[in-house]
């Protein structure tokens, strides 16, 4: 596809986790748990509030149309802060020199006095019903004359457990948000710009890791379409197939206006209600709602069932605006009949609306009040076929297709958190924050410096464990060896079935720090380090994984393991050096460096041949 | 307006070499605050600003409030609180600033419990509140009752909503529901507990009570409101939705959310065809001391002229044997003294250690299991309504609206 013929633009808003000791307004850990550990639960309704210039947020408005009940999950590592039962505490000055730190690394300029936002969210992550902000800094530099718009701190909102139930562990962590400019215009431009990102944030090493713990909404939009932001892109693999997605989902929905402007397409504005029309169906839906409406959507016929982006229609637009009103979805002529719906009662359906085949029929069923809510949404969908492309936040489904989730936000939603005082930002304290070296550049120094091939210093460079292994090199420790025991040795162990996540960093320095003293061999790290995660103290591991032999005492054993098999020696003649090298290895339990064990054994085994 | 700029006017904010455009909003501790297209508020020196555009005042519609004539009327008298509170932009904090109606707009279903009468009497926090603006409550309350309403709102900030409720509930006594009602956290967040509060204390004035209560919430989940006897509650948390607790008694009701279904207790009093009566003398030469150790005599001296000082002892009701002559002083110069405790919960009784039996010997009064609280209002209500010292003390002595109970029941 030729983007640029195209006009695509795209910005991008990367979310990151900052690990904090503590999250954002309270001294609650910044610790994930399981559902399974809570203590308690309980539960809330949420409804819109005015921002204070009197309005009402659009997107919160949508949200509103179906009063909702919200569940939430509480630990004994969350507090009455996260309750909303207590008012925040002050703004979680780490978390604010990290961010900082973030904005000096883009060269930003900073806000002179930081003011915390509420930014109104009521679907049901934040028990308050909004989610706390405050703007830092303005225009970071990017790669390729990107440039960022915008750098926040947030506090994360509460993960879903389902439904409408939420697990208070997140809520409250704090992360960064950087909004680029819309400076990209390949799918491939906002991948690698969303990888240079992360990888700039990982190098403050100030940011959490794994999965979940940095997210990518982004904002789309091509020539003639509208501003779609599409949120949480988990996967960077994911992040240019959203794109192309969403390209072709607005070339697609612009294309059907064009055909619906020929065909003079055109929006019945009232529901009829067809309940009788379905009175006797074998649709159990239908049967069941004490009301059916239908909206008819003139010159629309064929065109409700078009794909426009794999697995989406405009039909499915129309089921995801239908949905806010709490309806389960709908139905239309497009897909008929069928889920019960017979030929006859689609045919009914025309005549008793004068509708005609080149019109769709879109049914909805409910009680009276979600039906007459849910039809509303589908005819001001429809409307806006007719215009274009609606400006929407959409969110994303596994394969790189979206949905709809509510319309773009707008500064309604924001209002100030007047329980946290401003915090004014000195430029001198600013200016001497240290920056971070980019991993980027470390790949390179640790190629450079210590000989590390290129390939593996990358890849401990974009490791979650490259400034232990910073820490390990510079204590003298073998690169290759750190190296080697933080990316391969702790995978294996993992894969044997030790649970290596009780292996401390200081455990991981100790074992490695005995190799580099001599007082075991670097085959002896595997057998250690899983010692140490049975909850053997380092001692111990020693003792009984690299008991310590003197030159005298290893000669003896390799004399006796050599004359023990000295027809197998006679037979192989030096080739019997490397078979015999494991069997030595195993009786001296890695406490003794395989050199060593080489050396004298070569030397063993010469002796028995020049006999 | 400062320098030519003010809220609402267009402006261009310049720091370092970025420029935004923004909604200039107030100034603050020496910081021009400006709203950001985006929503997002800075803090930046004033000469960062220049203007761009005067704003264009838009007078906020007013929506009328349609009421529907066939239900029942109640009256709210508003004395602010955080069941009304808005964002203050000269010092950026919530304050109390909407009269009746808007709570009207802000919570519509109300208007499918009654039809309302609004009286705005204050707008002040809780904090501000003085035995004088009780006496123009219960002034305001009883004349809406004599009017013929059903029930009485009277909301009012958390903070001393229990004196509030106890002196209203010695100076009045009604035959009609009397609710007061907050909000711990406030109106202007989605989470707010004002609309389940407000809606339930709607129902708690339709409903079959004949005395002042408090309505708040139950639990921290949105579930249920309690119904308190106005002289038996108090604030027991700074900030949890559930902060309001009937103590010693039972509470004397419930009502579920969102179903506003009323249970109500036995020992509720009932709603009566009576009239209504008021009593509203009230004497703040009074004061409440909280013994601590290490409190000294001298420091007594300070109530030298107080026509009554409640105590909140310890345990059973005691201060430190160095205390008592300076209360048996006060006691011989006229002043009313009163024994409570701060545990809260539990009798006073000083019959069973020396210092008690010093305490009754010198004169003080035994406030039986009254809070504190309450224990100053019924001093300041008794000494309003006599100037006789003795008339006063056996007044003080009588239970007049269910302020204390001769029983300890288990479990409360």
């Amino acid at each position: 596809m030729d983007y640029e013929a195209l006009g695509l633009v795209a910005g991008i808003e990367i979310h990151q986790q900052l690990n904090t000791r503590e999250k954002m307004f309270c001294a609650c850990p910044t610790l994930l748990r399981k559902f399974d550990e809570r203590n308690g639960e309980f539960f809330r309704y949420l409804r819109a509030t005015e921002s204070e210039l009197g309005e009402i947020d659009l997107a919160a408005k949508e949200e509103m149309k179906h009063e909702r009940l919200f569940t939430y999950y509480t630990y004994d590592t969350t507090c009455l802060v996260e309750y909303d039962e207590e008012p925040p505490g002050p703004l979680n000055a780490e978390a604010l020199e990290i961010c900082c730190t973030i904005a000096r690394m883009f060269s930003m300029t900073p806000v002179p006095q930081i003011h915390t936002m509420r930014k109104l969210v009521i679907d049901g992550s934040n028990t308050s019903g909004f989610q706390r902000t405050a703007l830092v800094a303005f225009d970071g530099e990017l790669p390729n004359a990107g440039t960022i718009e915008t750098l926040c701190l947030e506090e994360e909102a509460a993960q879903r457990a389902e439904g409408h139930t939420f697990s208070l562990d997140r809520l409250g962590i704090p992360l960064v948000e950087i909004t680029t400019s819309p400076c990209m215009r390949t799918p491939e431009e906002v991948e690698a710009m969303a990888r240079y990102i992360g990888m700039a944030l990982r190098s403050t090493g100030r940011v959490k890791r794994g999965l979940g713990t940095i997210r990518q909404d982004v904002n789309i939009s091509i020539r003639d379409g509208a501003r779609v932001e599409i949120k949480g892109v988990q996967e960077l693999d994911l992040i240019a197939e959203v794109v192309r997605r969403e390209v072709e989902r607005q070339k697609n929905l612009l294309s059907l206006r064009e055909e619906l402007r020929e065909r003079k397409g055109a929006v019945k504005s009232e529901p009829a209600d067809v309940t009788r029309v379905f009175s006797k169906t074998g649709s159990s839906i239908l049967k069941k709602a004490p009301c059916v409406l239908a909206v008819v959507l003139e010159g629309f016929g064929g065109l409700v069932g078009r794909e426009i982006q794999p697995g989406r229609r405009l039909g499915s637009e129309f089921s995801d605006y239908a949905k806010k009103c709490g309806v389960g979805g709908i139905f239309h002529t497009d897909e008929l009949p069928a889920y019960g719906i017979t030929a006859e009662e689609v045919e009914k359906l025309r005549v008793s609306l004068s509708a005609g085949a080149s019109d769709c029929i879109v049914l909805v069923a409910a009680d009276p009040a979600k039906a007459s809510c849910a039809a509303r949404q589908v005819i001001s969908r429809a409307e806006k076929a007719l215009q274009g492309i609606p400006e929407e936040t959409r969110r994303m489904l596994e394969d790189g297709s979206t949905a709809y989730m509510r319309p773009l936000p707008g500064a309604a939603r924001m209002y100030p958190e007047t329980d946290v005082f401003p915090i004014t930002i000195s430029d001198d304290w600013y200016g001497r924050l240290p920056l971070p070296e980019l991993l980027s550049a470390k790949a390179e120094r640790f190629s450079r410096e210590m000989g590390l091939d290129p390939a593996l210093a990358s890849q401990i460079a974009s490791s979650e464990q490259v400034f232990l292994f910073e820490q390990a090199a510079a204590s003298g420790i073998p690169p290759l060896l750190a190296a080697r025991t933080l990316l391969a040795t702790l995978k294996e162990l993992s894969r044997a079935g030790t649970d290596v996540s009780v292996i401390s960093d200081e455990d991981i320095m100790a074992v490695l720090s005995a190799v580099r003293d001599g007082k075991a061999a670097k085959e002896a790290v595997p057998a250690m380090l899983d010692a140490l995660a049975q909850g053997r103290t380092l001692d111990q591991a020693l003792s009984t994984c690299a008991p310590s032999l003197s030159r005298e005492e290893l000669e003896k054993i390799i004399r006796k393991i050599v004359e023990e098999r000295r027809s197998f020696v006679v037979s192989r003649g030096k080739g019997a050096v490397g078979p015999l090298m494991g069997v030595v290895m195993a009786e001296v339990r890695g406490s003794v460096d395989g050199k060593l064990v080489s050396e004298i054994l070569s030397k063993e085994i010469a002796r028995v041949l020049g006999k | 307006m400062k320098g030519g700029i003010s809220s609402g006017d267009t402006v261009l904010s310049r720091i370092g070499r970025t420029e935004r455009t923004g909604t200039f909003i107030t100034e603050r501790d020496g910081m021009a605050i400006v709203k950001l297209s985006s929503g997002y508020n800075i803090g930046l020196p004033r000469d960062h600003l220049s203007l761009l555009a005067r704003s264009e005042a838009v007078p906020a519609p007013l929506i009328s409030v349609a009421q529907d004539d066939s239900l029942p009327d109640l009256s709210i008298v508003s004395t602010g609180g955080t069941i009304a509170s808005r964002i203050d932009y000269r010092t950026g904090a919530v304050t109390s600033q909407f009269d009746a109606d808007d709570i009207l707009r802000a919570i519509p279903g109300l208007r499918g419990i009654a039809r309302f009468q609004a009286r705005k009497l204050y707008t002040l926090l809780s904090e501000n509140m003085t035995p004088a603006i009780w006496t123009e409550l219960a002034r305001a309350v009883f004349e809406e009752i004599k009017k013929g309403s059903t029930g009485v709102i009277v909301t009012h900030g958390t903070d001393t909503m229990a004196y509030s409720a106890a002196a209203l509930s010695f100076m009045l006594d009604t035959p009609v529901p009397v609710v007061f009602v907050g909000s711990q956290r406030s109106a202007d967040r989605p989470s707010s507990d004002n609309t389940q509060n407000a809606l339930c204390s709607a129902r708690a004035a339709v409903s079959d009570l004949g005395e002042v209560v408090v309505v708040m919430h139950a639990t921290t989940s949105d579930d249920r409101c309690s119904i308190h006897r106005g002289t038996r509650v108090r604030k027991m948390h700074s900030s949890r939705r559930d902060a309001f607790q009937s103590i010693g008694v039972p509470p004397l009701g419930s009502i579920k959310y969102p179903s506003l279904e009323v249970t109500l207790s036995d020992h509720a009093r009932r709603r009566r065809e009576d009239e209504p009566c008021l009593k509203d003398g009230i004497d703040d030469h009074c004061a409440l001391v909280c013994f601590h150790p290490g409190m000294k005599p001298t420091g007594l001296e300070l109530y030298s002229g107080y026509r009554g000082i409640v105590i909140a002892g310890t345990g059973l009701g005691h201060v430190s044997s160095e205390l008592v002559t300076a209360f048996r002083d006060l006691i011989e110069d006229g002043t009313v003294v009163v024994m409570t405790t701060q545990c809260l919960h539990g009798r006073v009784c000083d019959r069973v250690y020396d210092t008690g039996r010093d305490l009754i010997r010198a004169g003080v009064i035994e406030g039986e299991d009254m809070l504190p609280e309450t224990a100053l209002v019924k001093l300041m209500y008794v000494l309003g309504n006599t100037a006789d010292r003795d008339e006063a003390v056996e007044m003080f002595r009588h239970e007049l609206r269910g302020e204390y109970t001769r029983r300890s029941v288990n479990g409360l």
